[in-house]
């Protein structure tokens, strides 16, 4: 157990405890080190996707949170979703219809990377990594599931987060290819030393990750 | 937003006895009104459902410009008395200066409520350069207005006759009286209509057919009271009560105007049709409005006719400039297009013998529209009831054939 | 949007109890309630307006509510939907007018069944336009009812899941409509009850449409308000502001009349629900045909009484019982084409400055509530429809005085907040639905990419958001081309746009000038509806998930 003294590196959940009125819904206390993978299971309406409002600050001021979230020792509280480097993938990839597949990645691509030249390289590469090299002129509701996943990953891993979380997020592949973006996720996360915590409802998903499992 | 309001009006109301002290435009120093009216443009609100008047207003506008460097806006309205409206509003509000309505074309009622109000600006109509040519023995109506005086508060610029016009290849031989057309539309139901009162043309036909079954027409010209009022106006509902069944769509629906009229004609739906203007026949054949077999006639014991005027109101903004544009109103060659039936065809309120020759060849170059009378054929008009007449004849109206009953 | 109304019932109840110092009325009385309540047509046309206005609204829900029940998800709503949406854009008076020259005994269609059919020669002496029922007013105000409550039903349609519901009730064998009726209308009603009321509350107030279509033996409260306003005798503008308040209390009871309908309604609805009966299929083909043939009645009637206005403005002599003028002319354009100009872009630039405008507070209002998680109060939403519910008639007139006395008053300044008043209302209306209905969780997405919520606002919410904001800006639009008395009042009759010049010009009674006007102001709103459908399209042309959503 964490002292508390020491700031520590991952995703720390302290005391978290969430409520809607009276009623508790979840209390977790525990800390993901990087590059593990934390699974949370529960039924429908144990609080799952409530936890993770909570940690990317979009929980619904209906609900009441008490205790700390920390990421590499840094209180996240009162700072807004874009300040706090958490990346979220969700079952739907919420690719934006509106823009072409270099175009997403490029919104998630940091601004630190100023020249036009060196942004479009950084896309390239970035589409090359899952085999999706010259897609980046396509619309993005032309792809498959699988190529759509595979953007959705590269376009959350440009803005350079510092831990992931996922929402179901490969429930809506079918079985093979399921297990094919699972492991390129996981494994791209524990390359990069990235902290995950994943909600599911399917134990192959909590299986592959190989971490802590926690049900609600 | 409401303290805000309050405050806004409280400044208004002070601010409202320090604008009042404005100098007032004396029309009999001419020049000085000509040298204030340069530059001034003038909001003339007008009825603006007429292209041939319209028009007419356009050219009238074209040539103040011209001639003095006044702008003449046309605020096309669809009934004068939203330019009475504005003017009480705005008396209302307290904006005794600068108002938005600087000449309105008006006559009879409006005028009435105006002058008893004390919304006019005046007088001043008969100071104006131009009234010397003005019929004033010839045509009364022009100092007279529904029998009210005008006192100067307002400019004639036109005469109008009540007309009847039918198609002459669906009915060849009109009813010529009043009596006449009730039993001619006991032979020929549903095909005739007069606008609903108090749409003016319709409130007139009531005043025509009064003068002419009333037992002593002459009350009409003093101010209605309880006596002279049944005496009069018996003859009337009996009349109506014999007719009614027999108008279009039996009087369970009138028409709401005179434009009404022209369309119902041209649908065949009616064949015998009623009109304030005289010309009005002629140009809606020449818009394809109505066939050219259309001709118009009045009634043997002639027809009802009146004056129109221009009126400045109390809080104009552009007095001069108004006062400017109605003196170009009553000027020969504004008379003179405006009596062409190709222009519009309006009665001329001058008297030409008082123009010198040249003057007097404008008029005497124009051509009569296919469907126009000549004057002499007009014949004298009969003068308008006192207005209150009107608003008894309205009431009573409405309560026995306008609401259903 | 409280102030103004508010200042405008003041500017009705001080003349209504006859204080009106202008008129030399300075003191209290209730002599103007007196002279009202003797007026001999009063019952009938309280009575009057209270049943057009019920039977209009009840119609025109039923008529959207059984094409949705009938046909939401297939093809052929697809094709009612596109049909019937561009319809919003045609001024309620050009659509009255066509409507009129469509149905009268010397109309388009009597016309075109004389005299071979008919043996008319001469056109009947029937009354069919102006009954004393008022059926023609009550089918004019359905043709334009049907398309907005469409647009509202529409809206709400992509929020409550209405397809999943449906195929639920199917499941468990319910027919179509009686598994729509029963799954799926309790919650659309919800969603467009406000709505409906503002479809009530005008069609009990309505003036333009009544005096062309209405009866006039007496004719509705509010055509007979009107008419007291403008009549010389000003002594009648006390009663015609005592009527002005009579027609604000009559709406308010139409609207509680219809809350009562409401609840009575919802009790059959909750047992014919509960008692499990799943609706008959042959049950089922007669109401969706019923409801496609009323739908298709009503887009007739408009597209052909249009048809109509086309014909009249190229028309030369054209008489009974001719189906086709005697010669067409291009006379009439060429008269008013030119003229057509200034108006033509005083109504252009005050509607996209009023539009821009109410665009702006409702983006800023839904993006508040957004960012700061706020519900929508529904007591907010009625402050915001109190243009809508309160009838016209009773407030502009106090209004006017108001804007007159603030020096808001006679530019285009202030004629463009005037509309705006008006405009705001419809614009959120059309636009909050979608706003609200999009994804938060793009938003998520968005944000954890690291995008503040301006960036995500210009970058992603509002592209994805581009059509609803369009059709949100062209009904605004169409609002605001469509004003007539604001423009009038507000604007001291400086500021013409083509409606003040089309109502002018149509007291003249020319069906070609009419014809002129009314297709160049159709013309204008409808140019922004046909934007609306066309930029997302060419815009988006490369993006499929776009086009179909």
């Amino acid at each position: 157990m964490d002292d508390g003294a020491a700031p520590s590196l991952g995703l720390r959940l302290e005391q978290v405890a969430i409520s809607l009125g009276s009623v508790r819904l979840m209390a977790l206390d525990c800390t993901i080190g990087p590059g593990e993978v934390m699974t949370v299971m529960g039924p429908s309406g144990s609080g799952k996707s409530t936890l993770l409002a909570a940690i990317t600050g979009t929980l619904d001021p209906a609900f009441a949170m008490r205790g700390r979230i920390k990421l590499n020792g840094r209180d996240l509280a009162g700072l807004p979703t874009e300040a706090r480097e958490v990346g979220i993938l969700f079952q739907d990839e919420y690719l934006f219809p509106h823009m072409s597949v270099g175009a997403n990645l490029a919104f998630g691509l940091k601004p630190g990377v100023k020249r036009r030249g060196a942004r479009r390289a950084k896309i390239e590469d970035a589409l090359a990594e899952v085999e999706l090299s010259g897609f980046a002129d396509r619309d993005p509701a032309t792809l498959s599931g699988g190529q759509r996943a595979r953007v959705a990953l590269q376009r959350m891993l440009l803005s350079e987060p510092r831990a992931l979380l996922l929402d179901e997020a490969f429930s809506k592949l079918d079985t093979g290819l399921r297990a094919q973006v699972r492991e390129l996720v996981f494994e791209t996360a524990r390359q990069r030393g990235l902290p995950v915590l994943q909600v599911t409802h399917d134990h192959s998903d909590a299986d592959a990750a190989e971490g802590e499992i926690v049900h609600l | 937003m409401i303290r805000h309001m309050l405050t806004s009006l409280a400044a208004v109301a002070i601010a409202v006895p320090l604008a009042a002290q404005e100098v007032m435009p004396d029309p009999k120093a001419w020049g000085d009104v000509t040298a204030a009216a340069e530059g001034q443009t003038v909001y003339w609100h007008a009825w603006g459902g007429s292209n041939s008047v319209n028009e007419f207003i356009a050219w009238a506008g074209d040539q103040v410009q011209e001639t003095y460097g006044i702008t003449v806006e046309h605020v096309k309205l669809k009934d004068t008395a939203d330019a009475v409206s504005r003017v009480i509003a705005e008396k209302s509000a307290g904006k005794d200066a600068g108002g938005a309505v600087d000449l309105i074309w008006i006559n009879g009622e409006n005028f009435a409520a105006m002058k008893d109000q004390g919304l006019l600006f005046g007088p001043w109509a008969e100071s104006l350069p131009n009234w010397e040519f003005i019929d004033v023995e010839g045509k009364p109506a022009v100092k007279s207005d529904f029998t009210v005086p005008t006192e100067g508060l307002e400019a004639p610029w036109g005469m109008a006759q009540i007309i009847f016009y039918h198609d002459s290849s669906r009915l060849d031989i009109p009813p010529r009286s009043i009596p006449a057309l009730r039993d001619w539309a006991q032979d020929n139901p549903g095909r005739f209509a007069y606008p609903q009162p108090p749409d003016f043309l319709g409130s007139t036909f009531l005043k025509q057919v009064v003068l002419e079954l009333a037992p002593d027409p002459s009350v009409l010209s003093e101010p209605v009271n309880e006596a002279n009022y049944v005496a009069a106006t018996t003859p009337l509902w009996e009349y109506l009560d014999d007719l009614t069944p027999n108008l279009w769509r039996g009087g369970a629906a009138y028409p709401q105007s005179g434009a009404r009229l022209v369309q119902l004609m041209n649908d065949g739906e009616i064949d015998l049709a009623l009109s304030f203007n005289p010309n009005e026949p002629s140009n809606a054949i020449a818009n394809f409005e109505l066939p050219d077999t259309v001709r118009t006639y009045v009634l043997e014991g002639g027809t009802i006719g009146n004056a129109s005027f221009v009126a400045i109101p109390y809080n104009a903004n552009a007095k001069e400039g108004a006062l400017v544009l109605a003196n170009f109103l009553m000027s020969a060659e504004a008379q003179a297009r405006k009596s062409d039936p190709a222009v519009w065809g309006d009665g001329t309120v001058l008297a030409l013998d008082k123009l010198n020759a040249e003057d007097r060849a404008k008029f005497d170059a124009i051509a009569l529209g296919v469907a126009t009378l000549a004057p002499e054929e007009l014949g004298q008009s009969l003068p308008e009831p006192h207005p209150s007449w009107m608003v008894r004849l309205e009431e009573d109206w409405t309560a026995r054939y306008g609401v259903g009953q | 949007m409280l102030g103004p109304v508010l200042a405008g019932l003041l500017g009705t109840l001080a003349p209504a109890f006859g204080y009106m110092p202008a008129l030399g009325g300075t003191t209290f009385s209730l002599n103007a309630f007196e002279a009202l309540f003797a007026w001999p047509g009063l019952s009938s046309a309280v009575g009057l307006s209270l049943g057009v206005g019920l039977a209009s609204t009840a119609l025109s829900l039923a008529i959207v509510t059984l094409i949705c029940a009938g046909w939401a998800d297939t093809r052929t709503f697809a094709m009612v939907e596109r049909l019937l949406s561009p319809l919003l854009s045609v001024p309620h008076a050009a659509a009255a007018f066509g409507l009129a020259f469509l149905i009268a005994p010397s109309g388009w269609i009597a016309r075109g069944l004389s005299p071979w059919a008919t043996g008319w020669e001469q056109p009947p002496d029937l009354l069919i336009l102006q009954d004393p029922a008022g059926l023609s007013l009550i089918f004019g105000l359905v043709t334009k009812e049907v398309p907005f409550l469409l647009l509202m039903t529409l809206a709400a349609l992509s929020q409550v899941r209405a397809g999943q519901s449906l195929r639920v009730a199917q499941a468990l064998g319910y027919s179509r409509v009686s598994g729509w009726l029963k799954t799926v209308f309790p919650l659309i009603y919800r969603q467009i009850r406000l709505p409906v009321y503002a479809v009530l509350a005008f069609s009990m107030s309505v003036v333009d449409v009544a005096i062309i279509l209405g009866p006039n033996t007496p004719s509705t409260l509010a055509v007979q308000v009107v008419r007291w306003m403008n009549d010389p005798d000003l002594a009648l503008r006390f009663q015609a502001a005592a009527g002005a308040v009579l027609q604000l209390g009559l709406v308010i009871a139409g609207l509680g009349l219809w809350r009562g309908l409401e609840m009575a309604v919802a009790g059959i609805g909750r047992r014919w629900t509960a008692s499990g009966a799943r609706g008959h299929r042959v049950f089922d083909q007669g109401v969706r045909g019923l409801a496609l043939g009323l739908g298709a009645v009503a887009a007739i009637a408009v597209i052909a009484g249009l048809a109509g206005q086309v014909a009249w403005s190229f028309a030369g002599l054209w008489q009974f019982p001719d189906l086709l003028p005697d010669g067409f002319t291009f006379r009439n354009w060429q008269r008013h084409g030119a003229r057509l100009a200034g108006p033509g872009l005083e109504t252009l630039t005050i509607a996209a400055l009023s539009t821009g405008l109410a665009l702006l507070l409702t983006l800023a209002c839904l993006e508040a509530e957004h960012r700061h998680g706020l519900r929508p109060a529904t007591r907010a939403l009625w402050l915001l429809y109190l243009p809508l519910i309160v009838p016209q008639i009773a407030f502009l007139a106090g209004f006017q005085t108001l804007s007159i006395s603030t020096g808001v008053d006679g530019g285009r300044m202030a004629v463009t907040l005037a509309h705006l008043v008006f405009v705001l209302p419809y614009v959120f209306l059309a636009l909050a639905d979608p706003w609200r209905a999009w994804d938060a969780r793009q938003d998520t997405v968005a944000r954890a990419l690291g995008a503040g919520p301006d960036r995500v606002l210009w970058m992603v919410r509002l592209p994805m958001l581009l059509r609803p904001v369009l059709t949100a800006a062209a009904v605004g639009f169409a609002v605001s081309v469509g004003q007539y008395l604001p423009t009038l009042l507000v604007g001291a009759g400086r500021v013409p746009t083509l409606t003040t010049e089309a109502i002018a010009l149509a007291s003249g009674g020319d069906r070609r000038v009419i014809g002129v006007y009314a297709l160049a102001q159709m013309g204008a709103a409808f140019a922004p509806f046909a934007l609306a459908v066309l930029l997302p399209r060419l815009i988006w042309r490369n993006r499929k998930g776009l086009l179909n959503g």
